[in-house]
Formats: C-alpha cells, sequence, structure tokens
C-alpha cells in the first residue's frame, strides 16, 4: 500500500516533460481545423528539431496572447488587425505565408438563391433580402472580421439585424454545427468545412470571388518588448514556413481530393 | 442514436486497440487532475480540521465564505488564474500560463473550497463527538487535529472524492489557462470540446465515454480503500 | 511521584447561560479512598465531576489541584456515561492516551494488550470499538482511563445502562484501581453500588452540596430528611 502511494506521488511530482526546444505559437481555429498543422508539425519537428505548441484560439485573442507575450510567434488572418498589432510595436513584421479562400455554406434547398450570385456581397445581399437564417462567429476572429467587412460592403449593417442573425460567439466548428442544426447559412474557410464532419443537409453554394480570398501571415512576436521569448527560435520557424519543403507540404495538402492551401511567401 | 452508437463502438475500438493519444490524453487529465487533489487535500483537509477545532473571530464568516466558494465559477477562477499567470500579471515570470500547471493550479483553485466545506462538515460531526474525551486526555491543538484528520479519513476520502470528480470533469477553466495544446496540456475535457467543434461527435462521444468509466473505475476503487478501512486493515 | 491531591474546591460554581448548575461549593478531596457523588436527577453531579475534572471552567470561585492545573494533565481522567469510542480498534482506542503521552508505539501496544486483557477484552484488540456492545464500550473506557495511571479517576454514572454483569466487572476493576491507590471520584443512581465502593458521599441537591462526610455515617445517620428519603429510594425534589 505504501510503496503504490509512494509510486503514484512521485509520478505526479515528476514535472510534466517540456523539451528545451519548443515554442509557442497563437493559431486561428480555421488554420487548425484544416488538418494542415498535423502535416506541418512533424516535418518541422524533424527539420529543425523544434517542438511547436499550438494554442488554437481566434484571431482577436492569437493578437492578444502576442501582445501579452504568453506566445512567440502567431499565425493569423486579418490584415487590418495585424497592422494594427505591429503599429502597437507588439510583432517585428509581417510575413505572408500562404491563403485559403472563404467559401459560403447553406441548406441545400437555398432559399436565397445563391449558387447563381455574380459575387460575395451580392450573395450576403440575397440572404439579408430574404431574411434566411445565418449564423456568424461573432468571436472578434479573422473570419469573423472579414464577414463584417463584406456585410459593410454590401452597405448594410450587421448590427442591425433582426432574430434571423445569429452571432453565436464560437470558433468554426461552433457555427458550422449550429448551421447544420438550424439549416442557416454560414461564412467559412474553405478547409474548416472540407474538415467538418456533421455536414447534414449542408451544402457549399458559392466560392471563388477574389474577395473571399484569405491571407495568412507569420508574426514574431516582438522580443524587444517581452525579453522572454524565444525569438532564435521564432526566426528559425519563420526560416522553414517560407522554405521549399513547406512549398510542398502547403501546396500539396488535399482534402478529398481538393487542395485546400495556395503558398505565397515571398523570398525576401 | 446513430451517433450514439457510432460514438460507443469508436470508444470501444479506442480502448481496445489502446490508442496511444487517447492513452496518452487520459494519463495526463490523470496527472492534472491527481496532482491537484493532492495539492488541494493538503491544503483543503488541515483547514477544514483547524476550522473545527479553533475558535477565532472570524470563524463563522470563513466557513460561510468557503460555502459559497463552493460554488465558484470555474470559468471565472479560469480567467484570474489566466491573468495572474499571463506575462502582463503578477506571477507572470514564472512562465506557467499555457502548461500543465496552470490547469493543476486552476483546479487547486476550484476544488479548495468543495472539499474543506464537505470536510469541515464531517469533522464537526466527529468533534462533537469526541470533544469532551479529547478535552479529557488534555490534548493539544495539534493532536486533535490528527486525531480528527485520521479518525475521518472515510469521511475525508469522500470530499476528496467530491473535489476529483469536479475537478476531473471541469473544461471551463482549463481550457483558458491551459490552451488546449496537444500533447502539453490536452485533456479529455478539452480534447472533446475540440472535437465537438470540428464535427466529429463520434470521437468526442468516445473521449466522453472515457471519461464517464475514469471517473466511475475511481469511485469505485476509492470506495474500496474506505472498505478496507472499516475493517481495519490500515 | 508528587501528589497532585488534595482537590480543593472553593466556592466554586458553574452557570450556564446565567442558569447556575451547580455550586457554591466548598469541598476538599484527600489523597485517599473512593467518593461516591449522590443526588436526584439535575442535582448537579455531572457539572460537578465535569468542573472538578477540568472539562469546564468554573464560572466563580475556583477549584485547585495540590500542584499547578497543567501538571495534573495526564494524572487524572473521566469515565463518560456513556462511552466516547474512538473510530479504531480496541487497542488503537488503548494505545491512543499513551501515544499521547509520547510513550514508544511497541510499549504502547503491549500495554494496551495488557489492560485489554485485564477487563476481559482480550478477544476483542482487533475489532473497531464502535461495533462494540454498550458494556464493552464502557470497560474499553475505563481500562483506556486507566491506562495512563492516573492518581484521581473520575467516573459519571459509568454503570447507569450496564447489565448486572458487566456493572459487576466495572467493580471488580474500580475495586482493584482503588486498593493500587487510584483516588475515585464516581456518581451513581444505584444506591447498591454507593455502598458497596463509598468510603465518602457527597450528596447533591438542587446543585448545592447537602452533606459531605464518610459514607458509613451517611448511609446509617442520614444527615437529613432529604438525604433519608433519597437513601430509601423515594422522590426527592
Amino acid at each position: 500500500m505504501k510503496k503504490m502511494m509512494c509510486g503514484a506521488v512521485a509520478w505526479l511530482a515528476m514535472a510534466f516533460g517540456l523539451n528545451a526546444a519548443e515554442m509557442k505559437m497563437a493559431v486561428t481555429t480555421s488554420f487548425h481545423n484544416s488538418g494542415l498543422s498535423e502535416v506541418l508539425l512533424p516535418a518541422i519537428k524533424r527539420d529543425l528539431g523544434l517542438e511547436v505548441h499550438l494554442l488554437i484560439v481566434g484571431t482577436g485573442q492569437a493578437l492578444r496572447l502576442g501582445a501579452a507575450g504568453d506566445v512567440d510567434a502567431i499565425l493569423v488572418h486579418s490584415r487590418k488587425a495585424e497592422e494594427a498589432f505591429l503599429a502597437e510595436g507588439n510583432g517585428t513584421y509581417r510575413r505572408e505565408i500562404m491563403y485559403n479562400d472563404f467559401v459560403f455554406v447553406g441548406p441545400g434547398s437555398d432559399q436565397a438563391g445563391i449558387r447563381g450570385a455574380a459575387n460575395a456581397v451580392q450573395a450576403l445581399r440575397q440572404i439579408a433580402g430574404v431574411k434566411a437564417p445565418f449564423v456568424s462567429r461573432g468571436d472578434d476572429s479573422g473570419t469573423h472580421k472579414k464577414e463584417l467587412s463584406l456585410w459593410l460592403e454590401a452597405g448594410l449593417q450587421a448590427d442591425g439585424f433582426d432574430s434571423w442573425y445569429r452571432a453565436v460567439g464560437a470558433g468554426m466548428g461552433t457555427a458550422l454545427n449550429t448551421a447544420a442544426a438550424m439549416d442557416a447559412y454560414v461564412m467559412s474557410d474553405r478547409a474548416s468545412w472540407l474538415n467538418f464532419g456533421n455536414k447534414r443537409g449542408l451544402e457549399l453554394l458559392y466560392a471563388g470571388d477574389p474577395v473571399l480570398f484569405n491571407q495568412y501571415a507569420y508574426i514574431p512576436v516582438n522580443p524587444d518588448k517581452h525579453g522572454h521569448v524565444k525569438h532564435d527560435m521564432a526566426i528559425a520557424l519563420e526560416g522553414w514556413l517560407v522554405s521549399d519543403t513547406a512549398k510542398e507540404l502547403i501546396n500539396g495538402y488535399q482534402i478529398n481530393g481538393e487542395g485546400l492551401f495556395v503558398f505565397n511567401a515571398q523570398p525576401r | 442514436m446513430g451517433e450514439l452508437w457510432e460514438g460507443m463502438r469508436q470508444a470501444v475500438w479506442l480502448v481496445v486497440t489502446l490508442d496511444p493519444d487517447l492513452v496518452e490524453i487520459s494519463l495526463r487529465s490523470l496527472r492534472v487532475t491527481l496532482s491537484a487533489l493532492l495539492i488541494a487535500s493538503m491544503i483543503a483537509l488541515p483547514l477544514a480540521a483547524v476550522l473545527t477545532v479553533q475558535r477565532f473571530r472570524f470563524r463563522r464568516l470563513t466557513v460561510a465564505t468557503l460555502n459559497a466558494l463552493m460554488g465558484l465559477p470555474p470559468v471565472v477562477v479560469g480567467l484570474i488564474v489566466y491573468i495572474i499567470l499571463s506575462r502582463g500579471g503578477p506571477l507572470g515570470v514564472l512562465g506557467l500560463l499555457f502548461t500543465p500547471w496552470a490547469m493543476v493550479i486552476a483546479q487547486v483553485v476550484i476544488i479548495v473550497p468543495l472539499i474543506a466545506s464537505v470536510a469541515h462538515q464531517s469533522l464537526r460531526e466527529l468533534w462533537s463527538e469526541y470533544h469532551d474525551l479529547l478535552i479529557s486526555l488534555s490534548t493539544t491543538k495539534r493532536q486533535r487535529i490528527a486525531a480528527l484528520l485520521w479518525d475521518g479519513r472515510r469521511a475525508l476520502l469522500t470530499a476528496a472524492l467530491a473535489g476529483f470528480g469536479r475537478a476531473i470533469g471541469e473544461v471551463g477553466a482549463i481550457m483558458i489557462v491551459g490552451g488546449n495544446i496537444e500533447h502539453v496540456t490536452r485533456v479529455l475535457t478539452t480534447a472533446i470540446v475540440l472535437e465537438t467543434g470540428k464535427g466529429d461527435f463520434a470521437l468526442a462521444l468516445a473521449l466522453g465515454f472515457i471519461l464517464i468509466a475514469m471517473a466511475i473505475v475511481i469511485n469505485f476503487a476509492i470506495h474500496n480503500l474506505s472498505r478496507t478501512e472499516t475493517e481495519g486493515r490500515w | 511521584m508528587t501528589s497532585i491531591l488534595p482537590l480543593r474546591a472553593e466556592g466554586a460554581e458553574l452557570r450556564f447561560r446565567g442558569k447556575l448548575l451547580v455550586g457554591p461549593v466548598d469541598v476538599s478531596l484527600g489523597a485517599k479512598g473512593v467518593t461516591i457523588v449522590l443526588g436526584p436527577n439535575g442535582s448537579g453531579k455531572t457539572s460537578l465531576l465535569r468542573m472538578l475534572h477540568g472539562l469546564e471552567c468554573p464560572s466563580a470561585g475556583q477549584v485547585r489541584w495540590a500542584v499547578p492545573m497543567h501538571e495534573t494533565f495526564e494524572k487524572q481522567a473521566f469515565v463518560f456515561q456513556s462511552p466516547i469510542m474512538m473510530r479504531r480498534t480496541v487497542r488503537d482506542n488503548l494505545a491512543y492516551p499513551l501515544r499521547l503521552s509520547g510513550v514508544a508505539r511497541a510499549e504502547a501496544r503491549d500495554r494496551a494488550d495488557h489492560w485489554a486483557a485485564r477487563v476481559g477484552l482480550q478477544d476483542a484488540l482487533d475489532r473497531q470499538a464502535t461495533v462494540l456492545s454498550g458494556g464493552e464500550q464502557q470497560k474499553l473506557a475505563l481500562a483506556r482511563a486507566l491506562i495512563r495511571d492516573p492518581q484521581v479517576l473520575f467516573l459519571d454514572e459509568p454503570c447507569a445502562s450496564l447489565d448486572g454483569r458487566a456493572t459487576r466487572e466495572i467493580e471488580e476493576t474500580l475495586v482493584a484501581a482503588a486498593a493500587a491507590g487510584t483516588r475515585l471520584v464516581m456518581s451513581t443512581h444505584d444506591m447498591g453500588q454507593a455502598r458497596r465502593l463509598a468510603d465518602e458521599v457527597l450528596f447533591l441537591l438542587h446543585g448545592k452540596v447537602q452533606a459531605f462526610g464518610p459514607a458509613r455515617a451517611f448511609f446509617d445517620h442520614p444527615p437529613s430528611a432529604q438525604a433519608r428519603a433519597f437513601i430509601k429510594g423515594d422522590i426527592v425534589e
């Protein structure tokens, strides 16, 4: 009995094993839901010997984590917010890595008829026109910000909508689950949509407008502001993310035979 | 119903094949919660005993506060621990945010009031039974506390059990302070949230069944321990 | 070994929320013998014993030993009317007072076994004390009170709810303890028991000491009408 207890205590007391070569990176839910990280992280580990711990949050929180110095780098997709982040001295610079695109998903019956819409803004106007149920992320994420800017372009105020507009205040998966349950329209990044396992009656209804392209950028947290951040590792990771190895993996990543991301990092 | 059966089937499959991810996540869940339980018990049980035998001015207030803190919303605990452990916070230099220790700390904060309150209830009963005898034997405060803790161990085990139940199933606080990082701070509850988010209900359910099964197994284990104790084997 | 006796109560009284329970009491208990405290229900027997033992502080007056109070702690003991059993085995209950006094585990165990045998509990050593019968529990409580070899032992109606056999066994143990020099101060309802054991009688009525003196004189020539009625078994108010 005593021996067992001692063993148990020793097991608990053992430090929760952490490697020296590790860093924390805040990424968006949409990036993680795509499944790409499961391809990239092992390759990074193999090539750099670097363990990257992902904090999967909305863009808004990712930026705040970076500003507080709680992570070493961030990988997000909301250009305006990123620039504000840099302007406040929270990051060193912004490096574009790749893009994917947003799609409009909705019930197969498509009551707003957005299948044939001329462009993204037109599609949103049609949804608002018939007051078809629409699920918004409502969580200050990059996807949410993108959606709001599109409503604005359509000349509509999202905060003035009635009950057909549902802001769930949650990640992409939850928003998709909600839309599936309510037969509602929702804007999703393509990766999350393809990987989503609970489609029910939902179908991809509209995609392809260049305004829906979704640029991912990598920002190392400013070591001048937070002395403890692992800046060397952040730089090493950046070097890998813009390398040819990364290019091959990113461009080659497919779900159900569809490519998801387009690598577009520029050499310096 | 289909989802439930599929979840069951997958759960059985994952357990039977000892899926490495599942084993890793389960062990981490256990380890985090047992660590929290150990630390919380070392704080809460003596505290409960002191509150029982020691008369002091704010004793009633302290007991009432502890009872009130039992209902502490975990999410708020998570938020406060987060702010304290964040690099900008008072304990930021320790770099504990998004590590298992942050989760342990949050769970300790959540279950200390619970364990202390439940323990205090039963120790108070025991103390009213023992009071005259222990005074008559002219015990010191320390000896009284020791006698209560030892002779009340069965009830205290129950208190700890309640704490364990609350900690292992908790998600709000540890999601915030742990960050649900794969291989580092991903535990059963946060993994369930993640899989649900992916719309992968089957796997989420499988993890949920494991969580329930684990709670039941531990409950039985502790129950058995307390039974051997009544028969005086240890 | 210095004696903690005599014990003197000087104007000692005990109140609970203003209500007088017992006192003022002025008595002196000498070095030897068995004092039996008699009196009807509610006359203050329990309160008097608890106050003398130190479980309760006198609300007025004082209770003084021959030595400073803290030196008496391990040299006096108390047996309660309904035995308080620790949730432990018989052996551990017996060993507990010894362990408190810093006796080594092995020796405490030997002495516990010895005392269990003296009160006929040698076969129950490993049983939980809480599951013993009433008589066994009181014998255990008595052995536990005697195990530190106290100079003074207070007993509050120890045989109140016991059958004849258990009562006899307890009386035998008490007689042996008294013969070995332990000062006994015991309350009882059982007039036969009082006659068998008493060297000295303290008769209480309404919290006041009505009589205090040698047992033979008390029983042969009751000092008051109430005492006479009480000895006869009449109701005394």
